[in-house]
């Protein structure tokens, strides 16, 4: 009885005062929300803000808002200039290299360590190559630079023990995208693998019986079976890698690059971080890396969209 | 079931091609390491390979009476330390409201951090929002940055969604207020996924160098990472003389190597402990898929 009236009179209160109900009851989980709302308003929409700078000439001690409106000035700056064609070429070349090289390999390597016959070989094959993963950016361009050093460098080295001369490689445009490509492949494939071996596990083991039974031999399953099995996770995958195919993250570029190499070797996100930052043309940089962040959403968004569409599947 | 003569050399073909990878690996890592103890003549000139050649400890002495090496290994230290639990303390709190269902404006409150996996202001806006906020070159800048991660946000509500409302209920009944049972039920059931976020977190933190050498001008407060890309970089440069130790040409090499290696033997040594933890979050972030 007392039951009803509870629920009649709510119906009664309305929208507005059942909403206002639910808040009050909620009161605590909104209050544990605010610091981490908070965050996201310093750190990621305020920022925002200084998107403005693209389209101004931004002074630091003018501030954003009261510095001069000029327009897409910077933006036709940039797209005139002898820049845009080479920073954008290499951001792709760089993807395209990546996709083709790095991507299918953390896939073959996957399945080849599914192939391995003794467990305790394949787990110490496992923890070996997620190693890489774990070790900085910084130390890894060292040890590249080290390696390829044209002094004590051990591929120089070897070079000259073979009776060839000896190469500067990072100083040679020619070379940089494959130290570039190679030096993520050490650092990230056998990581890549953990996403497919997952998916190898969840491949029906009754298949392999079956096939097992009509005769079908370990190429045939890896054929018919696993690789059936496992391509709605490689189709995710490479439809998430193309999404970013217009990153390349600065951090690593900077550390290998030199003047010398910037022909091949300079992205956008270089190149923004050397003209904001380092020559502090800041509303230039500013509208470059607006353009780069506005191709960026575009292509998540179409990747997102294909993503949904086959495997129900999306980054969000 | 017997193998055929072609299984048998695919598989010792496999087993080979595995033992190279896991060389190719390790070996750069090891190079390092016994580059680190040999005498920097012999690394110079390339006879360093297999083994230590020489054996001298000069590089760590000299890197051990550096006092620039421990003060930016103590922020290094600091900055991952306090980062991760900022890191953890408002993801956790940012994903227990999320994962309730019957919170008014959760699309709305989802929707307003899920943008952030869209489209981010880049580098310059970034600069310009923290030379406002008067966070340049101040160590609450660098803890503040990439505090909170929305990838990681929603691993961790996905992570409280399967926590049964059962559990919930049943805590309230007793009485308990939500932050008390976030505090006494959610939070002690997800001390696995928890413990992975954070792993994550403190491994970003320890290796990332790019902010702090942006914003970070004080030689006081720079972590090792980013004095570790100064010698980097001037080992590309080949150029001028590092910070203020006397290095010739010979010994700079291996102080470069002595200093990767203390820089990075706490993950090394970690390493074997957490590995199945990144595994787990991999997983994790792939069921929710």
């Amino acid at each position: 009885m007392k039951r009803n009236t509870v629920s009649s009179r709510s119906v009664k209160l309305g929208k507005r005062s059942l909403l206002k109900r639910d808040i009050l009851r909620d009161k605590q989980l909104y209050i544990m929300f605010a610091p981490f709302m908070l965050w996201y308003v310093l750190f990621y929409y305020f920022p925002m803000y200084g998107i403005l700078a693209a389209f101004k000439d931004y002074q630091p001690y003018v501030g954003v808002w009261a510095s001069e409106w000029v327009g897409l000035d910077n933006f036709i700056e940039f797209f005139t200039g002898p820049y845009a064609f080479r920073i954008i070429r290499n951001t792709v070349l760089i993807n395209i290299y990546s996709v083709i090289f790095v991507f299918p390999a953390s896939i073959i390597l996957a399945l080849l360590m599914n192939e391995l016959q003794s467990k305790k070989f394949k787990t110490a094959v496992q923890t070996v190559s997620y190693l890489p993963y774990f070790i900085s950016t910084v130390v890894v361009a060292g040890l590249v630079i080290t390696f390829l050093s044209p002094t004590a460098g051990i591929v120089n080295v070897v070079i000259e023990k073979l009776g060839f001369e000896k190469i500067y490689f990072l100083t040679k445009p020619q070379y940089f995208r494959t130290i570039y490509i190679l030096m993520t492949m050490w650092q990230s494939v056998g990581f890549g693998t953990i996403i497919y071996t997952s998916a190898l596990c969840a491949v029906d083991s009754e298949l392999y019986e079956a096939a097992s039974i009509d005769g079908a031999g370990r190429w045939k399953k890896l054929l018919k079976i696993t690789i059936p099995g496992i391509m709605p996770t490689i189709a995710i995958m490479l439809i998430i890698r193309i999404g970013g195919m217009m990153t390349v993250g600065a951090e690593t570029i900077i550390l290998l690059y030199q003047p010398i190499t910037y022909e091949t070797a300079d992205v956008i996100s270089s190149y923004v971080y050397r003209s904001g930052l380092e020559e502090m043309n800041y509303s230039y940089a500013t509208a470059v890396d607006l353009f780069n962040g506005i191709i960026a959403l575009i292509l998540v968004a179409i990747s997102n969209t294909i993503s949904k569409r086959i495997g129900d599947v999306s980054i969000w | 079931m017997k193998k055929s003569i072609s299984e048998k050399c695919f598989d010792t073909f496999n087993i080979i091609l595995m033992i190279v990878i896991m060389f190719i690996t390790l070996y750069p890592l090891w190079y390092v390491l016994v580059a680190s103890f040999s005498s920097g003549i012999e690394v110079t000139n390339g006879n360093v390979v297999w083994w230590i050649k020489d054996f001298e400890t000069e590089a760590y002495t000299r890197i051990f009476e550096d006092s620039s090496i421990w003060i930016s290994y103590a922020n290094t230290i600091f900055y991952s330390v306090v980062g991760t639990l900022l890191s953890v303390v408002l993801t956790s709190l940012g994903a227990y409201p999320l994962s309730k269902k019957r919170l008014r404006g959760k699309k709305f409150l989802t929707g307003f951090i899920l943008l952030s996996m869209w489209f981010t202001p880049g580098t310059i806006p970034m600069y310009i929002c923290l030379r406002n906020l008067n966070l340049l070159d101040s160590r609450m800048g660098i803890l503040m940055l990439g505090a909170a991660q929305t990838f990681y946000v929603i691993l961790m509500r996905t992570y409280f969604e399967s926590i049964p409302d059962s559990m919930e209920e049943a805590a309230k009944i007793d009485g308990a207020s939500d932050f008390q049972v976030f505090l006494n039920v959610y939070m002690p059931l997800s001390v696995a996924s928890i413990v992975t976020i954070a792993l994550y977190y403190f491994v970003i933190r320890w290796n990332s160098y790019f902010w702090a050498m942006i914003i970070l001008k004080d030689p006081n407060k720079i972590p090792l990472q980013v004095l570790l890309k100064k010698f980097v970089v001037e080992m590309t440069a080949n150029n001028s003389e590092l910070s203020k130790i006397d290095y010739t040409v010979t010994s700079r090499e291996t102080t470069i190597f002595a200093t990767i290696v203390i820089s990075t033997i706490p993950m090394i040594v970690l390493y074997p402990f957490i590995q199945r933890f990144f595994v787990k979050g991999v997983m994790i972030g792939a069921v929710k898929g």
